[in-house]
């Protein structure tokens, strides 16, 4: 009989299903995991201590940094930290602007996740179909806030701006003639509002056409059914917060059970697993893309009937408008002071999280009456996910190891901050 | 979290866990408990598994550094032409007790119930030291190893307690306050030696904007609007 010895493996970190700067060491007997050590830190930029050296309002653009295809979710728990601190709330329209752009990026997120891990276990189709998609979205974000991506939307009070009247128009270049760019801007003709109005009219067939791709898909379900079981109760100890916890079967939805801004005024329901296995946190997935698609109609019905205020126009914490600043010197002054220095938070310490598409997104936000955070602490549900990864691959084969980190749906901006 | 609810948690936990009434606090709706270090495990061992509790899930572990708390960045007593702090308030520098240097918050969530507890820790020792609760929630594994990293808080056993986010070979603990913001060594790579190599920081520290405290009473003026006229 020969020796029979532990292959150590290295996987990553520029391996393409490694999502990014993950490096794992597994421990093989053969092609069976024994043990995965996953090295992370490779992206670690210390955003926490960037942020107690700024005033307030320029972290928010370091929020986006963090999980960097759910941007407008991170804003949102770092804003209503802050506005816990200072006991305000914002404007009515403000909350259904920030509960449509979450459930925008919701759906953002899931479709990179669907595109990206379809492509790690062999479905090639998924990533362009959803990038398609995610395209218009990005308009929308590209549309009120200037950026494609690093929106740096949410500001404490509200938002930086109402919604646009009108979405920005392709041009004819020499390689799209004005038919094509006629068609190209169709949909584009009428505000924000209309042109998300018509995605949300198509996008559920779109869903659609996804899951007749791989829902029953033989060899998808050979790849995901079975693979990466978790418990309920094991789950809650692991710490798995999000489409994680419902995949095992709980039923947690802080939209829900702790809802912030107007979620208790949506209707939407929450979908759930029952086997805890890599597809049915698929299949939960694919449904919320349906709730959130149902979420954002409700929130295009209000906001089309309501106009009114997006922040709160308090002076000492929304910059002037650049025209009064010309005439107005308290204005004046009210800007300088703002962009110099930022504005003070009281003393104390607050918790605030969000249901972000991943998971519990929290914000530990301690402040010594500073006009910058005393101390910063991002809780992000892919650290915790991440940390169960040698658990749920033990016994597991190498291939297998990529479905897994495809289902956590890990993103390393988050994840080492 | 209703206001209710919050104090039948708050008397919950004081009685299940023996703790002196003084020792929670409820602000901005949040219920915090101070516990010390000695029976930290006991108390969360408690909170974890009485059913009345049922704080099973655990989301944060943070660590504060109270170093600098209520130190603002520029003092001078008075207007001068150097100093421009009119008005910057010297905070509570003087009144600190520093030999409580390191905090370690714990947030824990109660899914049946529905609640949030934050367990504070302050720790005396020094090196900062406190006992693990990975045991008691294995998510505070990963937790524990970023404190232990960031900060050198060592957790008594913890099954594994490696740096986790920084540079392998890394040392010092960055997170703490006293560690500068530009680091203390950078690497490039020198053609001549043909590898990488690492030499003290040349980037010169600075302050774009100051820290400061004011004490102003301005958010009277925004009071929260229209909450429920949908």
């Amino acid at each position: 009989m020969p020796e029979i010895k532990n292959l150590t493996m290295n996987f990553g970190p520029q391996h393409p299903a490694a999502h990014g700067v993950l490096r794992l060491i597994l421990e093989m007997d053969g092609e069976v995991i024994e043990r995965a050590d996953p090295h992370i830190g490779l992206l670690h930029r210390a955003t926490e201590k960037l942020a107690e050296n700024k005033p307030f309002n320029q972290s928010i653009g370091y929020m986006d940094r963090l999980d960097y295809v759910s941007m407008m979710c991170n804003e949102h728990a770092y804003v209503l930290a802050i506005e816990k601190l200072l006991g305000i709330a914002p404007p009515l329209r403000a909350q259904y602007i920030r509960v449509m752009f979450d459930e925008i990026t919701r759906i953002l997120n899931h479709l990179m996740w669907l595109g990206a891990h379809g492509l790690d276990i062999g479905a090639m189709t998924m990533f362009l179909y959803c990038f398609r998609e995610r395209e218009d979205l990005m308009d929308c974000y590209e549309a009120v806030s200037g950026t494609r991506m690093h929106a740096t939307y949410y500001r404490p009070g509200g938002v930086y701006r109402d919604l646009p009247k009108e979405m920005p128009q392709y041009e004819v270049t020499k390689w799209r003639n004005s038919k094509k760019t006629e068609i190209m801007n169709n949909s584009r003709s009428g505000s924000l509002l209309d042109f998300l109005e018509n995605f949300v009219d198509r996008f559920p067939a779109c869903i659609d056409e996804y899951e007749t791709l791989l829902t029953d898909n033989r060899i998808w379900k050979q790849r995901t059914v079975g693979i990466g079981v978790v418990s309920p109760e094991r789950a809650e100890a692991l710490g798995f917060t999000g489409p994680m916890l419902r995949g095992s079967g709980v039923e947690w939805d802080l939209r829900r059970k702790q809802p912030y801004e107007v979620y208790d005024k949506l209707k939407f329901e929450i979908p759930i697993g029952i086997n805890g296995d890599c597809y049915d946190r698929y299949l939960v997935r694919m449904e919320e893309l349906r709730q959130s698609n149902k979420i954002i109609r409700q929130c295009i019905d209000w906001l089309r009937k309501n106009p009114g205020p997006v922040n709160l126009e308090d002076p000492k914490l929304t910059p002037p408008k650049r025209a009064d600043m010309k005439g107005d010197m308290e204005a004046l002054i009210h800007h300088f002071k703002l962009f110099t220095e930022g504005y003070c938070v009281p003393e104390g310490e607050v918790y605030s999280a969000v249901e972000h598409p991943k998971g519990e997104f929290g914000i530990y936000l301690v402040s010594d009456g500073a006009n910058k955070p005393y101390r910063l602490k991002v809780r992000a549900a892919g650290f915790a996910h991440l940390s169960a990864m040698d658990e749920m691959v033990r016994g597991h084969m190498l291939a297998d190891v990529v479905a897994v980190i495809g289902t956590m749906d890990i993103v390393f901006g988050e994840i080492d901050r | 979290m209703p206001q209710e609810k919050l104090k039948r948690l708050a008397n919950l936990v004081n009685s299940r866990c023996n703790l002196p009434d003084a020792s929670s606090r409820i602000e901005r709706e949040e219920l915090t408990i101070e516990v010390e270090p000695t029976s930290l495990v006991e108390t969360m061992n408690i909170l974890k598994d009485d059913q009345d509790l049922a704080l099973t899930q655990f989301s944060d572990l943070a660590v504060v550094d109270y170093l600098k708390y209520g130190v603002s960045d520029w003092e001078t007593k008075k207007t001068s032409r150097a100093g421009f702090s009119r008005a910057v308030s010297r905070g509570k520098a003087d009144q600190l007790d520093f030999s409580k240097r390191f905090a370690v918050v714990y947030h824990l969530l109660s899914i049946r119930y529905n609640w949030r507890l934050r367990v504070k820790v302050y720790i005396q020792s020094e090196p900062p030291k406190l006992p693990t609760v990975s045991p008691i929630w294995p998510a505070a594994n990963w937790f524990e190893r970023e404190a232990f990293d960031l900060f050198g808080v060592m957790f008594e056993g913890h099954p594994d307690l490696r740096r986790i986010l920084t540079d392998y070979g890394f040392v010092g603990h960055p997170f703490r306050k006293d560690f500068p913001l530009e680091g203390k060594v950078e690497v490039r790579y020198d053609p001549d030696q043909k590898r990488v190599v690492s030499e003290p920081v040349s980037i010169e520290p600075r302050t774009l904007v100051p820290k400061v405290i004011r004490e102003e009473d301005w958010l009277h003026s925004s009071k929260p609007k229209d909450k429920d006229d949908a």
